[in-house]
């Protein structure tokens, strides 16, 4: 692993972010990225974080047009509260606070306590859930369905309405109704490696993959004989659509976990549109890379969203952050 | 200050329950700092299996700032001393475990007033109040496969046993016991509840960490060794 020690590997990225993006005001002991322009007048701020590994999420994504700030916790470990707080107060302009929050008992619990701080200092505060993982099925028995890679969506869509000037119910409903229109479905190739264990968080023999991962190392639900490209993406995109609700095209993501090379990004992606052409569902935007990762673990997931005209356009509108980088 | 912290409190029948003062308070919450810095490895390996295997690290973290925020002696109450110790676990830990645990012993604190010395009896209906924040905080259930599944029982045994010497002990020891009955459990709340079946087979590592917090205030209430069944 290329690090110092694990306990610095959080502070060290910090001080790279720091480095490589002038742009950004980087809080390396507060464990904060913030816009550099913050509180831009009259504009809603979106706030996001949750453990880092995730990389580029969620610090890769501040930025004009997307998150006014973000929350890097301990790999694998949502931030705390103080920190949350700590950014809404550095990115309100008086419009309000929107925080993306990723479903997961952690991060649910320390943005619920940050939103009722924040709220105690006078900072008006919404909140939109991810949730888009098909791979958990009863969410009656479970913490519920997991946020994957429509946080990718989420932030840049509400974060395009919150720089076009739209107040914080709208921004947040708009939130809402990106995170209901996806779904998600991921595989693992390999384990993943986090800098405090030092090994494989679990054991997946060579020629095997796990269907239905998370983000996290936590195991899938099955495990089956390695298979081509082409059998790996009818069984994703089918997980998918199963699950997604019907309309009209729809955004692609296919993401990377961290070590599966672009090449084989792009041969996922043909596969992927091959499948949704031959089930007559047509493809408005493709966006292909690690975005929403594992650390060193292999594989990708699959996240599509029903992206109406207003939902296009505001995918469209111009972003200028370190890991997306589009328009203007 | 400088007496012994812990003594028979006023004499009910020939043997008595220990009253806890706010220094055997402090003791308690070094002692689940030493037990966690112990410990953090089996914890960390109990939540690789049905986890993302931080449990050990998150809990060093957070218990090694409380006991540096609780030696600047700010706190002057059983109660303050824990609420203290709550603030600090939410402002560091972080994951799940931080608000739970937080919660945990910021209500218990709360509701221990400010009282400054407890007994078993009040000690248990304050930790009832904390573990009632904690289950309407995560929304779980005993039986969940959480760390509810050691607290509850440790808090019913506090309360049974409160009118004599050993309630401490029985406290810790209900919650071993409650930890390792999470072992065939099917996770229900939390990251381990994505595995559904393959959940089952493996201590909670919260229900494992409540238990050693458990454990920790038999050994600052001077009844370490009047227990079984604890980890050795």
């Amino acid at each position: 692993m290329l690090i110092n020690v694990p306990e610095t590997v959080v502070a060290d990225a910090l001080r790279g972010i720091a480095a490589a993006h002038p742009e950004l005001t980087v809080d390396v002991e507060n464990r904060l990225v913030v816009r550099r322009d913050a509180p831009v007048e009259g504009r809603v701020a979106l706030v996001s974080g949750g453990g880092s590994g995730h990389e580029p999420l969620h610090s890769g994504f501040v930025g004009p047009g997307m998150l006014a700030a973000a929350c890097p916790g301990e790999v694998f470990t949502s931030p705390v509260p103080d920190q949350m707080v700590r950014a809404a107060a550095a990115v309100d302009s008086g419009r309000g606070v929107l925080f993306v929050v990723k479903n997961y008992t952690g991060d649910v619990l320390n943005f619920d306590m940050a939103a009722e701080l924040a709220e105690d200092e006078g900072i008006q505060v919404a909140k939109v859930l991810v949730d888009d993982d098909v791979a958990v099925r009863d969410s009656l028995y479970t913490a519920g369905r997991r946020g994957t890679g429509a946080t990718l969506f989420v932030e840049k869509i509400a974060g395009a309405a919150a720089e076009e000037g739209a107040p914080l119910e709208r921004v947040e409903a708009i939130g809402r109704q990106v995170n209901a229109s996806s779904r998600s479905f991921g595989v693992a190739l390999s384990s993943v490696t986090t800098p405090a264990k030092g090994g494989p968080s679990f054991d997946l023999p060579a020629g095997e993959l796990e269907l239905g991962i998370g983000i996290h190392g936590e195991p899938g639900r099955e495990r089956r004989p390695m298979m081509t490209s082409g059998e790996l993406a009818d069984l994703a995109v089918d997980a998918v659509l199963e699950d997604l609700p019907p309309g009209g095209p729809v955004l692609v993501l296919v993401n990377g976990m961290g070590a599966t090379p672009l090449l084989e990004l792009y041969g996922f992606t043909a596969e992927v549109h091959r499948v949704l052409g031959e089930r007559g569902v047509p493809v408005a935007r493709t966006l292909t890379g690690n975005y929403v990762t594992s650390l060193d673990m292999a594989g990708c997931s699959v996240t599509l969203c029903r992206a109406d005209e207003e939902l296009l356009r505001l995918w469209d509108a111009p972003v200028s952050t370190p890991a997306l980088r589009w328009g203007r | 200050m400088g007496r012994a912290g812990v003594h028979p409190g006023a004499a009910v029948g020939a043997v008595s329950a220990v009253v806890l003062d706010t220094d055997a308070f402090r003791r308690w919450m070094a002692a689940a700092a030493a037990a966690v810095e112990r410990e953090a490895g089996h914890l960390t390996e109990l939540d690789a299996a049905i986890g993302d295997a931080d449990h050990g690290a998150n809990l060093r973290r957070g218990f090694t700032a409380v006991a540096a925020e609780l030696e600047k002696g700010a706190a002057d109450s059983p109660g303050a001393v824990l609420t203290l110790a709550g603030r600090q676990l939410i402002s560091t830990v972080g994951g799940a475990s931080g608000p739970l645990y937080g919660t945990l012993l910021r209500r218990t604190g709360k509701a221990l007033g400010d009282a400054g010395e407890v007994g078993p009896g009040q000690l248990a209906e304050a930790l009832g109040a904390g573990v009632a924040a904690v289950g309407q905080l995560g929304g779980a259930k005993v039986g969940d496969k959480t760390m509810l599944d050691a607290l509850e029982p440790a808090v019913a045994a506090l309360a049974r046993a409160a009118d004599g010497p050993g309630a401490y002990a029985a406290a810790a020891e209900a919650a071993a016991r409650g930890a390792a009955e999470t072992v065939p459990m099917r996770a229900r709340k939390g990251r381990a509840s994505y595995l559904g079946e393959r959940s089952e087979g493996h201590q909670d590592p919260g229900a494992t960490s409540a238990a050693l917090l458990l454990a920790a205030l038999a050994e600052a209430a001077g009844e370490a060794d009047q227990g079984e069944g604890r980890r050795g």
